[in-house]
């Protein structure tokens, strides 16, 4: 069982949480000024990164609250909690 | 608000009423349908002083800002729902009286106050084997040292959602579910108490969150 530590709610089932894929990527300022090439990148495109990854959930079965969290994609580590508009915690070791 | 003779409680339809007894007796479960309790979604900013105030007047309840609490004074509720959100739970009836007073109280602060309705029933299950139940559905701890009177979680029994409040040490819990989930759930929960020996008990309509006195003696049978 994956527990994730909603930032309010405390530890909770990885089933209570829905994925919203990477965060802080900024929303382009002009969206009409986009290239379609561009505006896909924008959309679609993600690091996918293997190892530790900066993503956002959200609390869907709880508080229903979005929050970011720094997760090891290969070994699920958690090792980073942090609310919308925070800048990730610095990592230690 | 639709007219008393049209209205049914979700469980209605079980005809509860003909299972039910009077006390638990010595039934390691028991379960009720809680039909017909006033509902609002209270929203706001708690970390606006005039904004607790103003609730605080109009309910005469302290706003719980910490995650996962309940307060209560007499017939009203506040439960937690997230860092902005709160159910107000009222006697059956009293909504929209209750409703009014808080916008009285919160003109000019921003806030919002919903009238939910029959949205989510409600089932209470106690006794002493009542932990048992809800721990072969429910993920969340509700060891007596983390969980316990005045706490509240949403969380899932058997893969639904759920707003779980533990309402004294006996343990009584107020399971609030969305209305179209209550006849699945009631049939889970009968099923899982069965082991346990189940009582189902007759209840007043109308009766509230606050209603019952027992935040005193815990039930365990001799
Ligand atoms: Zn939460």
């Amino acid at each position: 069982m994956l527990l994730i530590k909603c930032p309010w709610c405390g530890e909770r089932d990885a089933h209570e949480f829905s994925y919203g894929g990477e965060a802080h990527i900024t929303r382009p300022e002009n969206p009409d000024k986009l290239s379609d090439e561009q505006w896909a990148d924008y959309l679609f495109m993600q690091k996918n990164a293997m190892g530790p990854f900066l993503e956002r959930w959200v609390h869907a079965h709880g508080c229903r609250r979005w929050f970011n969290v720094r997760r090891d994609t290969v070994t699920h580590e958690i090792t980073a909690v942090y609310k919308m508009g925070d800048r990730p915690p610095e990592r230690t070791a | 608000m639709p007219k008393s003779y049209l209205r049914q409680s979700a469980l209605a339809h079980l005809h509860l009423e003909a299972h039910a007894v009077e006390v638990a007796g010595d039934a390691g479960v028991d379960l009720c349908e809680r039909p017909f309790r006033g509902q609002l979604v209270l929203r706001g900013d708690c970390t606006d002083n005039a904004f607790r105030d103003a609730v605080q007047q109009a309910l005469g309840v302290t706003l719980p800002v910490e995650p996962n609490s309940v307060t209560n004074v007499d017939q009203v509720s506040v439960i937690w729902l997230g860092p902005d959100e709160w159910l107000v739970v009222v006697p059956d009836g009293h909504e929209q009286a209750i409703e009014q007073e808080l916008r009285e109280a919160l003109a000019g602060i921003h806030f919002a106050v919903t009238d939910v309705g029959d949205s989510r029933a409600v089932i209470g299950i106690s006794g002493p084997h009542a932990r048992d139940v809800l721990k072969k559905g429910c993920s969340v701890d509700l060891h007596p040292r983390v969980f316990g009177p005045g706490q509240c979680a949403q969380t899932a029994l058997a893969r639904c959602h759920m707003l779980l409040h533990q309402v004294n040490q006996a343990p009584t819990y107020d399971i609030y579910v969305h209305r179209s989930f209550a006849d699945y759930i009631w049939c889970w929960l009968e099923d899982a108490a069965q082991e346990f020996g189940l009582a189902i008990i007759a209840q007043a309509p109308g009766a509230s969150a606050g209603a019952r006195a027992p935040e005193s003696e815990p039930v365990v049978p001799a």
